[in-house]
């Protein structure tokens, strides 16, 4: 008797299970394109800035080129705060780590952007001390080149990244 | 420019002045590594030198040169008088030492460290002979002309990332075309 009565639990168990899977599912893609919507619109920013291209940063994120309108214009300088982990200059060997670990105390979901020409590649610093491209450290999501890249083409690429975050699948917690 | 510079080094050590030469405004003595520390203190005490400020110690890696491989370059200046001069110390490869002159200029501290950093230049003397540039685990001296131009020793592991091919020639055509 016992028996029966707990394999009957087990089945409504079960359906209420699969219904719920059956909900999120729904929920989860009609959700999808709104949450994605969301996340485009209030990226911050950690800048992580070694170098030159800094300056350039400033410029891009000052008035004139006006990050704010793309809704990614509040540097948060804790990477627990940031969602998008901007490399802006030379990655050295020496400062390898220290990068990983900043991209390791990001909170989910997070992106890259390697900022200039010497984040994307190593630049002209083909040399003893200089990482050949931020990605060998970490995954990037866009690359921006030029040595410094004009702010247009900044812009250009966070909305390069602004597209990929919308057609993104399966990154919904609910 | 700092001809009496030159001049007063003979004057007063001769034999341990082994060459000088000015060109375009720049006074160089290149002096014997024995009496270097001698010479500094000449250069810094006496009344009408007074080259109080030190601007740069560096070298030069001169691989295949016969007997005496680097040159430590000294850089210093004054800021009374208004003159420089360049001091340089031929130092061998079995034996890359060199007096250090932290004690008499303070500012020559950090300078020495990256000398010794770069070029694997030992100061004599030097309160605290570590890198400065470059990290603790990093092997061998960087600048010199037989370090492998394309090694790198990463401190942690690098992911493996495809490498797009290259041109590697490009046609001659091509070349400082936009």
């Amino acid at each position: 008797m016992s028996e029966d009565k707990l394999l009957e639990s087990d089945v409504i168990m079960t359906r209420r299970s699969d219904a719920e899977t059956w909900l999120r599912e729904r929920i989860e893609k009609l959700a999808q394109p709104v949450i994605n919507w969301g996340r485009k619109y209030s990226l911050f920013g950690y800048p992580f800035v070694t170098a030159c291209c800094g300056m350039e940063y400033m410029s891009v994120n000052s008035p004139r080129y006006d990050l704010a309108r793309f809704g990614a214009e509040f540097p948060r300088f804790s990477p627990r705060q940031a969602d998008l982990l901007w490399i802006v200059g030379t990655i050295s060997q020496k400062q390898a780590p220290i990068l990983r670990r900043v991209w390791e105390q990001m909170a989910d979901p997070k992106w890259v952007l390697a900022f200039g020409v010497c984040a994307s590649t190593g630049g002209f610093y083909d040399n003893y001390c200089t990482v050949q491209g931020a990605d060998q450290v970490i995954p990037v999501d866009v690359y921006i080149p030029g040595c410094p890249p004009r702010p247009e083409q900044v812009l250009d690429g966070l909305c390069m990244l602004q597209d990929k975050i919308q057609a993104e699948k399966g990154r919904v917690m609910l | 420019m700092a001809q009496i510079v030159l001049d007063r080094l003979r004057r007063k050590f001769g034999d341990a002045i082994l060459e000088t030469h000015s060109e375009h405004g720049d006074d160089t003595a290149v002096v014997t590594r024995d009496k270097l520390v001698e010479i500094a203190l000449f250069l810094r005490d006496d009344p009408e030198l007074q080259l109080n400020s030190p601007v740069d110690c560096t070298a030069v890696d001169w691989q295949g040169r016969r007997d005496v491989r680097f040159d430590v370059v000294y850089h210093l200046t004054s800021i009374a008088k208004h003159h420089r001069v360049r001091i340089k110390v031929r130092v061998s490869e079995n034996d890359p030492t060199c007096p250090s002159l932290t004690p008499i200029w303070r500012g020559m501290n950090w300078h020495e460290r990256e000398t010794w950093d770069l070029y694997g230049i030992r100061f004599t003397g030097h309160p605290n002979l570590k890198r400065v540039l470059m990290y603790e685990e990093f092997v061998g001296h960087p600048l010199r002309k037989d370090y492998p131009i394309d090694k790198r020793q990463p401190l942690i592991q690098m992911r493996n990332v495809k490498m797009v091919p290259t041109q590697k020639n490009p046609p001659p055509d091509r070349i400082n075309q936009p």
